[in-house]
């Protein structure tokens, strides 16, 4: 396909432009029957190569004194691990959820920053509807709604599945078709007359909570997509405007901003799964039985 | 002179849009040097959950340029 490019434009003499924006939605570089690669699933690819390969080395040189990669890796997998905490409050649920986020930050976080780099350069021209148009090999992964909705979407069920695992599908039932409500209707009904009223209305907020769980994946989603696609956006247009200089200030920008998306992504996942496995009855049947205690004595 | 809605409707999307999101991260920002003013100290403290809160009202005007960048 390259040859025949440019044939072409050595036939129309070079004048023919190509076209070089970004778009929307990732370009395909390859189709394998019916399955498209597109370029920012190759990204995606080599940001998982480079993660197995640095997890490699750092098992093959595990010492007792550490080298200079483990213990900057050290000081970040410290760092995390007090930040889950604030957030869970327990080590112990802390240590079940950390292996999840700290891959989901290193995944998101090299995608980000493989955007940045400068070897999209290298790419196919590919003739479309408006004329020759550049496609780069080397996409970020972010920059691609499909990459950030497929980890939103794991992140959503993932925590809902954690805590069916961890307090019961009864329960996780429970918080949004809150039949536990109604039925209290019938039982309570003699000690608190105003139960009437209040079961349907939290039944009603149980059934929100479920199109709450819908605006949680949009969100995820949105936010990381929307981070990094304009960064790149801006990266072009700045560079188009001025090549030399200008770009530095809005590349350590977008670095920042790399760092600070992966770690928002992966607190609101360590958020979500500890709102999951939290047992709200647990802790209400504990305040009842303090409050027993006072009364009695 | 063709009027392009399009165009019109792009700009009035990210204008409206990126106006909420400004005064929020704005405010976000006063009250967190009024604290770090009364206690020098803390500064570190308050330096990640301000980043936090900001990250997320600046995701509202992301939407609203995800939006500007999908009108055709």
């Amino acid at each position: 396909m390259e040859v025949k490019e440019i044939n072409t434009i050595k036939e129309t003499g070079g004048t023919e432009g190509i076209i070089y924006e970004t778009t929307l939605f990732a370009e395909p570089i390859l189709h394998l029957k019916d399955f498209t690669i597109t370029n920012a699933l190759f990204s995606s690819w080599m940001a998982v190569l480079i993660l197995i390969v640095l997890a490699v080395i750092l098992r093959k040189k595990l010492r007792e004194v550490p080298s200079i990669l483990q213990n900057i890796f050290e000081v970040i997998i410290e760092g995390a691990l007090d930040l889950c905490d604030q957030v869970t409050n327990s080590r112990a649920l802390s240590i079940k959820v950390f292996p999840i986020a700290i891959s989901v930050f290193f995944f998101v976080l090299v995608n980000n920053w493989l955007g940045l780099l400068p070897i999209g350069g290298l790419g196919l021209l590919e003739r479309g509807e408006e004329g020759l148009a550049f496609i780069p090999f080397l996409r970020g992964g972010t920059a691609d709604v499909n990459t950030t909705l497929a980890l939103a979407l794991m992140a959503v069920f993932g925590a809902n599945f954690f805590g069916i695992f961890s307090i019961g599908i009864w329960k996780i039932f429970n918080k949004y078709v809150n039949l536990k409500m109604l039925g209290q209707i019938f039982t309570k009904i003699k000690e608190d007359k105003t139960i009437i009223i209040v079961a349907p209305i939290t039944f009603f907020v149980g059934l929100l909570e479920l199109i709450g769980e819908f605006a949680k994946i949009a969100s995820l989603s949105f936010r990381l997509f929307g981070n990094v696609f304009a960064g790149e956006v801006l990266l072009a247009s700045m560079a188009a405007l001025f090549a030399y200089i200008l770009p530095v200030p809005f590349l350590f920008l977008e670095i920042l901003v790399g760092v600070i998306q992966a770690l928002i992504f992966s607190m609101l996942l360590v958020v979500y799964f500890t709102i999951s496995a939290t047992d709200h009855d647990a802790h209400d049947e504990h305040e009842k039985h303090e409050e027993n205690m006072v009364v009695s004595v | 002179m063709e009027l392009d809605l399009s165009t019109l409707a792009k700009a009035i999307a990210i204008g409206l849009g990126a106006f909420g999101p400004g005064l929020g991260i704005g405010m976000i920002g006063a009250k967190a040097m009024e604290a770090i003013g009364r206690n020098p100290e803390a500064a570190n403290k308050i330096l990640v959950p301000m980043l936090l809160a900001c990250a997320f009202a600046e995701a509202i005007a992301i939407y609203a340029l995800v939006i500007a960048f999908s009108i055709k």
